[in-house]
């Protein structure tokens, strides 16, 4: 059976709402959290992003100036400064599937519908410590295997197609001009 | 946890995508327990969420009220876009806190709500008492909670107002079809 050392993590917690930011820190440091950094917007949650490099962004959805969506499309940056690759826990109260679709495509790791509670929140933090999914990136997408089912019968029609490719190894542009000088 | 190095990141590249794991970076937070340890952190949060449910009412009031002063600024100034978020706002986060609140009939009420101002095709049209008998709704589950015997009532009411709602949004949805199978979608996402 596994623990989490929650003393070790660093949570960032970003919900408009006074009270279930409260209900939020009361649930971490009850599990064990000692830093947990909160943000009453999108904008203010990226700064703090930037600034404290949480281990795990546990969002809300609807939020004012930019919502949890945008800034789960912020963080999912492959070329940004900061960590692309923070899991982000969608907390919400929207629970429909075009959401839920929505939320997973804008590259967020978990989602827990509202009403949250000790057990669904417990349970997605271990999921996304102890059982991280690979990174895809494609064209349109850069976040989390939005594959849980890891059986290759899916023939539907978002199926990712193409063999592995034979990958040479390029010098970069940096190398290429100071071996011309 | 956040300050040490980060981990090696492995690209695997395929025609269409790319695949990157890197070793967990939290892994180190996990830690092998005897099956009889007798810590239980869900419990001991459960525990202390118990002990914040004294401020609970007080919380309840102060969104209740939020939502009847986004509804006043309608009755006043009519459906702006700004007016109608700031009502869908405060109804969305007495559907998502009302339950953890313990008042889940609100939390109803407030959900039967937001799907009317989300789904309606023309907000000013929607019959004015619809939204009021919701609004209505909601406070008097709020402010009587202390009762015996208004569970059942309440849990009723909310009943009745999604059942008159639904039927509202079907009709008024009928030729539209994404809003209809959003309307008529069970929820897909489960609470624990």
């Amino acid at each position: 059976m596994f623990r989490i050392d929650f003393n070790k993590l660093r949570f960032l917690v970003c919900d408009d709402n006074p009270h279930m930011r409260r209900i939020l820190r009361t649930l971490l440091h009850s599990f064990g959290a000692r830093e947990v950094y909160e943000a009453e917007d999108g904008a203010s949650a990226l700064e703090m992003y930037t600034h404290y490099v949480p281990d795990i962004v546990i969002t809300d959805w609807s939020m004012p100036i930019f919502d949890g969506l945008e800034l789960a499309q912020m963080i999912r940056q492959p070329e940004s400064k900061g960590n692309p690759y923070a899991p982000i826990i969608m907390l919400t109260g929207h629970s429909e599937k075009r959401r839920v679709t929505v939320a997973r495509d804008a590259g967020v790791t978990e989602f827990l519908a509202k009403p949250i509670s000790a057990k669904g929140l417990y349970q997605r933090i271990l999921n996304v410590v102890a059982s991280p999914r690979p990174f895809i990136r494609t064209k349109t997408y850069f976040g989390p295997d939005r594959r849980r089912n890891t059986a290759n019968a899916y023939i539907g029609p978002e199926r990712r197609v193409g063999g592995e490719v034979e990958v040479l190894q390029q010098p970069s542009l940096l190398d290429k001009a100071r071996s011309s000088v | 946890m956040a300050k040490e190095k980060p981990a090696e990141i492995k690209v695997k590249t395929f025609s269409t995508h790319h695949v990157i794991t890197q070793p967990n970076p939290l892994r180190k937070v996990l830690r092998r327990v005897d099956e009889r340890d007798l810590d239980d952190p869900v419990a001991r949060a459960e525990q202390a969420l118990a002990g914040l449910s004294g401020e609970f009412r007080d919380w309840m009031l102060i969104e209740a009220d939020r939502l009847s002063s986004a509804h006043a600024a309608i009755l006043k100034h009519g459906f702006s876009e700004k007016a109608a978020e700031e009502l869908f706002r405060a109804a969305h986060d007495i559907k998502g806190d009302a339950a953890t609140f313990g008042f889940p009939s609100a939390a109803a009420a407030a959900e039967s709500l937001c799907r009317i101002i989300e789904h309606a095709p023309d907000l000013d049209k929607v019959p004015p008492e619809l939204i009021v008998h919701h609004i209505n709704a909601i406070q008097a589950i709020v402010r009587d909670h202390t009762k015996l015997d208004t569970a059942k009532v309440s849990t009723e009411l909310s009943r009745r107002l999604r059942g008159v709602a639904d039927e509202y949004l079907r009709h008024v949805n009928r030729n539209r079809p994404e809003h209809l199978e959003a309307i008529l979608a069970p929820s897909i996402v489960p609470g624990e």
